[in-house]
């Protein structure tokens, strides 16, 4: 018995890391990957006028910056909105900061997810790994032990962050990852944190760890 | 904020049968959807048109059946030269306007 139990955690461990987009159906990659029928691309383009308008004065190319966030700052995880919003408290998920934040991520398309330091997620793996909510379960039970599985009619993914922002078919507009990490938490009949909240963000930033360098895809179409 | 991506073809002839496509940002509300147990109120595009050149190539009825940021494609028969302007409806009587340029040569 000993060694099937073991047997069953080298999956785990050797688990190659695989984008949201490998999980998705034939049309919702097609989607993405075209520039026009993409509707995330809307909000890059309102980005685009807004950050002419508010960030222009002080910011050129931003080529390559949402692939170094979430990153630590001041001893604190900060995520790539929270950034965004640092001399404008535009409303969490608020077009606006959506917009924002997918013009910029939108030109690290491509670009691995940097990997912060291992001594530095150690909360964020903490919240992974940890049970909450009335159905008792911790992200790594479905994103870890199952991705590739059925959870009713939808595939488990891996819960890889390098897609967001993205627009998710369910929520017919584009969305952050701590919506989309809110949302997991609502289904858990857990206590959902709100916007901007620590655990969010060390979360975020394991999460970027985890990753491996996987390709930042925003905006990527999810189901 | 009413925004929309036109994309219209490059290298046309004269007599050509172009597609044009569009996106339209709108949250085509149903009417159905709750916020915090509160209903919101639908908020569709009901009708588009295109006209080109001034007159009208392409009207469109839209419900509620259609999803967020719709995108639409049609095909029409290039002339000449000139402009195509997209107009939109919604329930809340917010009018939408774009504009893309059609270069035949």
């Amino acid at each position: 018995m000993k060694w099937i139990g073991i047997l069953a955690l080298v999956p785990v461990l050797a688990m190659a890391q695989r984008s949201g987009l490998d999980y998705s159906s034939e049309e919702v990659r097609r989607l993405q990957a075209s520039d026009f029928e993409n509707p995330g691309m809307l909000w890059v383009d309102q980005g685009e006028k807004l950050f002419k308008q508010h960030c222009a004065a002080c910011h050129a190319s931003m080529k390559g910056v949402a692939a170094r966030y979430p990153r630590v700052e001041g001893g604190k995880a900060v995520t790539l909105e929270q950034k965004i919003r640092h001399q404008r408290p535009m409303a969490w998920e608020s077009d606006e900061l959506l917009a924002l934040t997918t013009y910029v991520a939108h030109q690290s398309r491509g670009m691995a997810m940097h990997r912060p330091a291992e001594s530095s997620v150690q909360k964020g793996r903490e919240e992974y790994f940890r049970r909450r909510g009335q159905m008792n379960l911790a992200c790594a039970h479905c994103h870890d032990r199952h991705a590739g599985d059925k959870l009713g009619a939808e595939t488990l993914s891996q819960g890889q962050p390098n897609g967001y922002p993205s627009y998710r078919l369910e929520w017919q507009k584009l969305g952050s990852l701590q919506r989309r990490l809110r949302a997991c938490m609502f289904g858990l009949h857990a206590e959902v944190p709100a916007f901007g909240d620590e655990l969010l963000n060390e979360l975020e930033l394991y999460l970027a760890w985890r990753a491996q360098g996987l390709p930042i895809e925003a905006p990527s179409v999810r189901r | 904020m009413a925004l929309a991506r036109i994309q219209v073809p490059t290298g046309v002839k004269p007599g050509d049968v172009v597609e044009i496509r569009v996106v339209i940002q709108h949250p085509m509300e149903t009417g159905y959807r709750r916020e915090q147990g509160q209903r919101v109120k639908r908020n569709a595009i009901h009708s588009m048109a295109c006209k080109y050149n001034g007159a009208e190539v392409f009207r469109a009825t839209l419900s509620t059946g259609v999803a967020a940021n719709p995108y639409i494609r049609f095909f029409m028969r290039a002339k000449e030269s000139g402009d195509l302007d997209f107009w939109w409806l919604d329930d809340d009587d917010v009018e939408g306007r774009a504009k893309a340029r059609l270069v035949v040569a």
